[in-house]
C-alpha cells in the first residue's frame, strides 16, 4: 500500500464528508430546535442543486447571483413546508412527524421531477477543472471550494448561535423548549428560523457539490441518509463534532471503498450508524443524555 | 316519427361501422419503466413506440387493420411488471406485448406469458432472457455478451491483455460484471481488479486510486447515466492516462453533454443509431437508422437513442409478423421466430427455433468520442 | 369477543367469495398482492400500532424471507413448505437478537436504526451474487404444491395467500384482544409504568418485534413463490416506507385498518393509471394529507366523516 494512495483516499474521503457534515448540520439545527428529524433535509440538497442551474440556464444570471437566488427560493420552500406541514399537525408525535417530513420529501421530489424532468444535469464548476496535485494526490479546484464553504458557514454558525440575541434563543429552545417560552422566546418563531437557516444550509451544500457529482431531482435522498449518518455520529450537535462526525464518515467510506469492497461501501456508513446508536446513542464525542436511550 | 328513424339507421350504421373497425383493430400491449430509475429506458422506448405505431396507423394500418398500443408504466417494479402484464393479457386482450424496459422485470414476466400463451418481446439486454430459449419470449436489445466481445476484440487486436472492470450494482452493470469475466479467457484477457459502484454514488474515485496503484492496461466500466460519466471525470481528475472504455449504456448525446472534455477519447461499444448518419451506404441498417432518427427528431424534438431503437424494432418486427398473415397471438409467435434479414435499429434480426435474441456481433460498432461527436474506431 | 369473531367470520366469507366476481380477471392478480400486502401491514401494525414502535426496514424482513425461500428451494432443492418455516424461524431468530440493542432506541433514532438496518440487508442481497444472483435477481423458483396442486394461477394463489392472510389477521386479532395487547397498549402509552405494573417491557418489545420479522418473512415466502422471481429493487427503502403508508392510511392499531391500506395503496396505482407522472406527487400528498387531517386513519377516519355529514345534514333539517 503506498502513501499517495492512502492521501488519495484521504482528500476524496474528506470532500465528500465535508458535504455530508454541512447536511449534518442541517439536521441538527432543526432537531434541536424542535425535535424533528427533518427526513425532507435531502431534497433541499436537490433543490439547491437545480435551483441554480436554472438561474444559470433559464434566467442567464452569472454565477454568483444564482447562487444566492437558489439559496433564497431553497429557504422560501423551507418556509412553505414548515408552515404547511409541520405547524399545522394536531398530534405531533414522533411517529406522525417522521411520517410526514418522509411525505413531505416524496412530494418535493415529484415536484422536482415535473420542474426539471428525470435527466442527470451537470453544472459548470465554479473554477475550471484542472487538476490541483497535492503529494501524490490529485483534487479539484471545486474540492477547495467546498472546503472553504464548509469552514465559513461553520464559522458563521459559530457567530449566529453564540454571539447574536436569535441564535442565543435558538439554543434556548433547545435546551427546554417551555422554559425558553416562559423568559418570552417566541417558540414558533424559533422554529421557523431553524426550518430557514436549515434548508438554506442543505441547498449550499447541494450548490457546492453539484459541479462534481451532477444533479437530478433524486440525489437528495442518499445524501440526506449520509448527512443523517454524520449527525449521529456527531451526536446531533449543530457544531464542530457533526462536522468531524461528517469527515470522519466521508473518509471511512472512503477507505472502505479503496481498501476493503466498494460494493458495500454504503453498507460501511449503515453499520457505523447502527455501531454508534447502540454503543454511544450520545454520539462519539457527546456526554450521556437519556433522552435518547 | 321520421326523425327518430332516420337516427336510429344511422345510430345502427355507427354502431356496426364502430363495429366492424374494432374487430380490425390489433391490440399490443406495451411496458416500459417510464417512471423510477430506470425512466432513461423507458421514456424513450414508450416515445418510439408511440411515434411507430401512429406512423404505420397513418399509413393505413398493416394489410387495412390499425394497430393500437396499450401502454403501462411499470417504474422498473418487477411485482408491477407482473401485474400490468396480466391485466394487458386479461384485460385489454392484446395479441402481443412488447417490454419490459429492464432485465429483472422482464425474468418476472416470462413466467406469466409462458402460462397464457401471449409472446413477449423484450427491450431489455440480459441473455439469460432468451438463453435458455423459451417458447414465447424474444428480445431486441443485443446481448451484452456482443457488446463485451467488441471491447475484448479490439484489446486483443492491439494486445493490452491486462483490464480493471468497475461496475455498477444493478442490474445492468451487474450483467456486464458477468460478461466481462467470463468472456475475458477467450481473449487471453485477464481481469486484474474487480470494482463496483452504487448508482447513486456520487464519488469513484476511491476505486479509481486502486485502479491506479494495479498494473492495469484498460479500464472498463459498465453503467448508465450518470455514473460513467463521473468515472470519466474522476478519471480526468485523477490523471489516470489508462484508456477508458465505456459500455453502450452511454451511448447518447447525453454521456458527452455530462462528461464534458472528460468524454474526450472514451471508446464504447455502440448500436449504430448514434453514427447513422456516418455510416457506409452499404450498411443494410442505414435506411432504418435514418428514418427513426428523423421521425424521432419530428416528434419529440430530441435525438432517438438506441434504447428508444430497442422499441422501435420491437413494433416493427410484430408489425411484419401481422404483415405476413398473422394476428392471433400463436400466430403472431410462429411468423416472429420466422423473421429472417429484418434490418432494424439495433441490428439484422435472424430469428429462429435455437435463436430468439436474434443479432450478431455486427449489431455494435465500436465508436470514440471526439470533439464531443462520435467517430467510428477501425 | 363475540361481535369481533361475528366480524371476522363476515369478512372471511366476503374474501372467500370475491373470486366469483372477479374470475379470471386482471383484478385477481391484484388482489393476491393485496393479501400479500395485508400481512405485511398487518406485522409492521403490530409493531407500529400495538406497540408503538416505528420500522422502516421492514421491507428487509420480506426480502429476507423471500430470499431465504428463494435459494433454499433453487440451489438448494428444499420442498416450499420445508423451506417456509423455516426461513420464518431463521428471520424472527435474526430479528429477536438484533432486537435487543436496537429496541432500546426511541422514536427518530429507532426510525434511523430500522432504515440502516434495512439498507444494510438490501446491500447485502446486491452484493453476495453468488448466493442471490446479485442485482440480476433469482429465477425459477418453484411454486408451491399442496396435494397434487399446483399453485401456479391467480385464482389458486389467492385461496392460498388469502388463507395464510386470514390465519394472521385471526391470530393479529387474538393477540391484540389478549393479556399481551393489554401489556403492549401499556407500553405504547408509557413503558415506564407499563414496567411498574410488571410488565418486562423491553422483552416484549424484542418478541413483538420478532413476531413481526416472522409474519413479514412468511409474506416474503409466498411472493417469492408466488411471482418465481424476485431481485433485490423489490425489497429497498421505498418499500418499506410504502408498508408505513399503509398501516398509517389504514388506521395504526387496528388489524382491517391495515386491510384497507394495503388494499388502497396496491389498488391505488390503477386508478392513477391515466395520472402517470403525477402519482409520485399524489402519493407524497395523500401521505401528508393522511397524518394532518386523518391521523386516525381511514379506519377511524371514515366513520367520523360520515358522522359530522350526518350531524350537518340534522342540523340543516331542524
Amino acid at each position: 500500500m503506498q502513501f499517495d494512495q492512502i492521501l488519495q483516499y484521504t482528500l476524496s474521503g474528506l470532500s465528500t464528508g465535508a458535504i455530508y457534515a454541512l447536511i449534518g448540520i442541517g439536521f441538527s439545527i432543526i432537531y434541536n430546535a424542535t425535535g424533528i428529524i427533518n427526513f425532507a433535509q435531502g431534497e433541499f440538497v436537490m433543490l439547491g442543486g437545480l435551483l441554480t442551474l436554472s438561474c444559470l440556464e433559464l434566467l442567464k444570471l452569472p454565477l454568483w447571483a444564482a447562487i444566492p437566488c437558489a439559496i433564497v427560493v431553497s429557504a422560501a420552500v423551507g418556509i412553505l413546508f414548515e408552515r404547511l406541514a409541520i405547524r399545522p399537525l394536531r398530534q405531533p408525535t414522533p411517529i406522525n412527524l417522521v411520517i410526514i417530513t418522509i411525505g413531505g420529501s416524496i412530494l418535493i421530489r415529484g415536484l422536482a421531477m415535473l420542474l426539471w424532468g428525470k435527466d442527470t444535469h451537470a453544472i459548470p464548476p465554479f473554477s475550471g477543472d484542472e487538476p490541483i496535485a497535492i503529494g501524490g494526490a490529485t483534487i479539484l479546484p471545486q474540492h477547495l471550494w467546498i472546503l472553504a464553504i464548509t469552514l465559513i458557514i461553520i464559522i458563521i454558525n459559530k457567530v449566529y448561535f453564540y454571539h447574536t440575541i436569535s441564535g442565543k434563543a435558538m439554543r434556548a429552545c433547545s435546551y427546554n423548549r417551555r422554559a425558553a417560552g416562559l423568559v418570552g422566546i417566541d417558540v414558533r418563531r424559533m422554529v421557523l428560523f431553524s426550518f430557514i437557516i436549515s434548508s438554506a444550509m442543505g441547498a449550499v451544500a447541494g450548490i457546492i457539490v453539484a459541479p462534481l457529482t451532477m444533479t437530478a431531482y433524486d440525489v437528495g435522498v442518499m445524501l440526506g441518509l449520509k448527512g443523517f449518518c454524520a449527525a449521529i455520529i456527531g451526536g446531533m450537535s449543530s457544531g464542530m463534532s457533526t462536522v468531524i462526525g461528517g469527515l470522519l464518515l466521508g473518509v471511512l467510506e472512503s477507505l472502505g471503498a479503496g481498501l476493503i469492497s466498494s460494493g458495500y461501501k454504503d453498507a460501511i456508513a449503515f453499520i457505523i450508524l447502527l455501531l454508534i446508536l447502540f454503543i454511544r446513542p450520545q454520539g462519539l464525542f457527546g456526554k450521556a443524555d437519556s433522552e435518547r436511550v | 316519427m321520421k326523425y327518430r328513424f332516420t337516427y336510429l339507421v344511422v345510430s345502427a350504421l355507427l354502431l356496426l361501422a364502430t363495429n366492424v373497425f374494432a374487430a380490425g383493430t390489433i391490440k399490443i400491449g406495451a411496458l416500459f419503466a417510464v417512471t423510477g430509475p430506470a425512466a432513461f429506458l423507458g421514456e424513450p422506448e414508450r416515445n418510439s413506440a408511440k411515434m411507430v405505431v401512429d406512423e404505420i396507423n397513418r399509413a393505413g394500418g398493416v394489410k387495412g387493420r390499425k394497430l393500437e398500443l396499450v401502454v403501462y408504466d411499470t417504474a422498473g417494479d418487477a411485482t408491477k411488471a407482473v401485474q400490468l402484464a396480466t391485466k394487458l393479457i386479461k384485460d385489454d386482450k392484446v395479441v402481443a406485448i412488447i417490454g419490459p424496459s429492464t432485465t429483472g422485470e422482464t425474468m418476472a414476466v416470462i413466467p406469466v406469458v409462458e402460462r397464457e400463451h401471449i409472446p413477449l418481446v423484450s427491450c431489455s439486454a440480459g441473455s439469460k432472457i432468451t438463453d435458455p430459449v423459451k417458447k414465447w419470449v424474444f428480445k431486441t436489445a443485443q446481448n451484452d455478451s456482443l457488446a463485451v466481445g467488441r471491447i475484448y476484440e479490439y484489446l486483443q487486436k492491439s494486445k493490452q491483455t491486462k483490464v480493471s472492470i468497475l461496475t455498477v450494482s444493478d442490474g445492468f452493470g451487474a450483467s456486464g460484471r458477468e460478461q466481462l469475466k467470463s468472456q475475458a479467457a477467450k481473449y487471453g484477457i485477464t481481469v486484474v481488479s474487480d470494482d463496483t459502484y452504487g448508482p447513486k454514488d456520487t464519488d469513484m474515485t476511491a476505486q479509481l486510486t486502486k485502479i491506479r496503484g494495479s498494473n492495469t492496461q484498460a479500464i472498463i466500466c459498465w453503467g448508465t447515466n450518470p455514473g460513467p460519466a463521473l468515472v470519466a471525470k474522476n478519471v480526468r481528475q485523477l490523471g489516470i492516462k489508462t484508456p477508458l472504455f465505456m459500455s453502450h449504456g452511454v451511448s447518447s448525446k447525453k454521456f458527452i453533454e455530462l462528461a464534458g472534455d472528460a468524454a474526450e477519447g472514451i471508446k464504447l461499444p455502440s448500436g449504430k443509431v448514434v453514427v447513422a448518419d456516418i455510416l457506409p451506404g452499404s450498411d443494410k441498417q442505414k435506411k432504418s437508422l435514418l428514418e427513426f432518427v428523423k421521425d424521432y427528431q419530428k416528434h419529440y424534438r430530441a435525438e432517438g437513442d438506441h434504447f428508444g431503437g430497442h422499441a422501435w424494432d420491437a413494433v416493427m418486427l410484430i408489425r411484419n409478423a401481422i404483415a405476413r398473415g398473422a394476428d392471433t397471438a400463436p400466430a403472431i409467435r410462429d411468423q416472429l421466430e420466422r423473421t429472417r434479414g429484418f434490418a432494424g435499429i439495433g441490428g439484422s434480426f435472424n430469428y429462429s427455433a435455437q435463436d430468439h435474441a436474434g443479432l450478431g456481433k455486427d449489431a455494435f460498432v465500436l465508436v470514440e468520442v471526439r470533439n464531443r461527436d462520435w467517430m467510428i474506431v477501425k | 369477543m363475540k361481535r369481533d369473531l361475528l366480524l371476522f367470520i363476515a369478512f372471511s366469507l366476503l374474501i372467500m367469495v370475491a373470486p366469483q366476481f372477479f374470475e379470471g380477471g386482471y383484478l385477481m392478480n391484484v388482489l393476491v398482492f393485496v393479501g400479500i400486502n395485508t400481512m405485511l401491514a398487518i406485522a409492521l401494525n403490530l409493531l407500529l400500532g400495538y406497540a408503538g414502535q416505528i420500522s422502516l426496514g421492514h421491507a428487509g424482513f420480506f426480502g429476507l424471507g423471500a430470499y431465504l425461500s428463494g435459494v433454499l428451494t433453487t440451489t438448494y432443492s428444499l420442498n416450499p413448505w420445508v423451506a417456509m418455516p423455516v426461513a420464518a424461524i431463521t428471520v424472527g431468530f435474526l430479528a429477536g437478537l438484533i432486537g435487543f440493542p436496537i429496541l432500546k432506541l426511541k422514536g427518530h433514532y429507532l426510525a434511523m436504526a430500522t432504515l440502516g438496518l434495512g439498507i444494510i440487508i438490501y446491500i447485502v442481497f446486491n452484493e453476495t451474487v453468488e448466493l442471490t444472483g446479485g442485482p440480476s435477481g433469482l429465477s425459477a423458483i418453484p411454486n408451491l404444491q399442496l396435494a397434487g396442486i399446483i399453485f401456479d394461477s391467480d385464482v389458486k394463489n389467492y385461496y392460498l395467500i388469502w388463507g395464510m392472510a386470514l390465519a394472521v389477521m385471526l391470530f393479529s386479532i387474538n393477540l391484540a384482544n389478549s393479556r399481551v395487547g393489554r401489556a403492549l397498549r401499556a407500553v405504547h402509552d408509557s413503558e415506564i409504568a407499563a414496567q411498574v405494573l410488571g410488565v418486562n417491557a423491553r422483552l416484549l418489545k424484542v418478541q413483538i418485534f420478532a413476531l413481526s420479522a416472522v409474519i413479514s418473512s412468511l409474506a416474503g415466502s409466498l411472493y417469492a413463490h408466488t411471482m418465481t422471481f424476485i431481485s433485490p429493487t423489490s425489497f429497498g427503502f421505498n418499500f418499506s416506507i410504502e408498508l408505513l403508508t399503509m398501516v398509517v392510511i389504514g388506521g395504526l392499531g387496528s388489524i382491517y385498518g391495515s386491510f384497507l391500506g394495503a388494499a388502497l395503496l396496491t389498488l391505488l396505482p390503477e386508478f392513477l393509471r391515466g395520472a402517470n407522472d403525477y402519482d409520485i406527487i399524489i402519493y407524497g400528498g395523500l401521505l401528508v394529507v393522511m397524518v394532518m387531517f386523518m391521523p386516525g386513519g381511514l379506519v377511524r377516519g371514515i366513520p367520523a366523516l360520515f358522522r359530522k355529514v350526518v350531524e350537518k345534514v340534522g342540523t340543516g333539517h331542524a
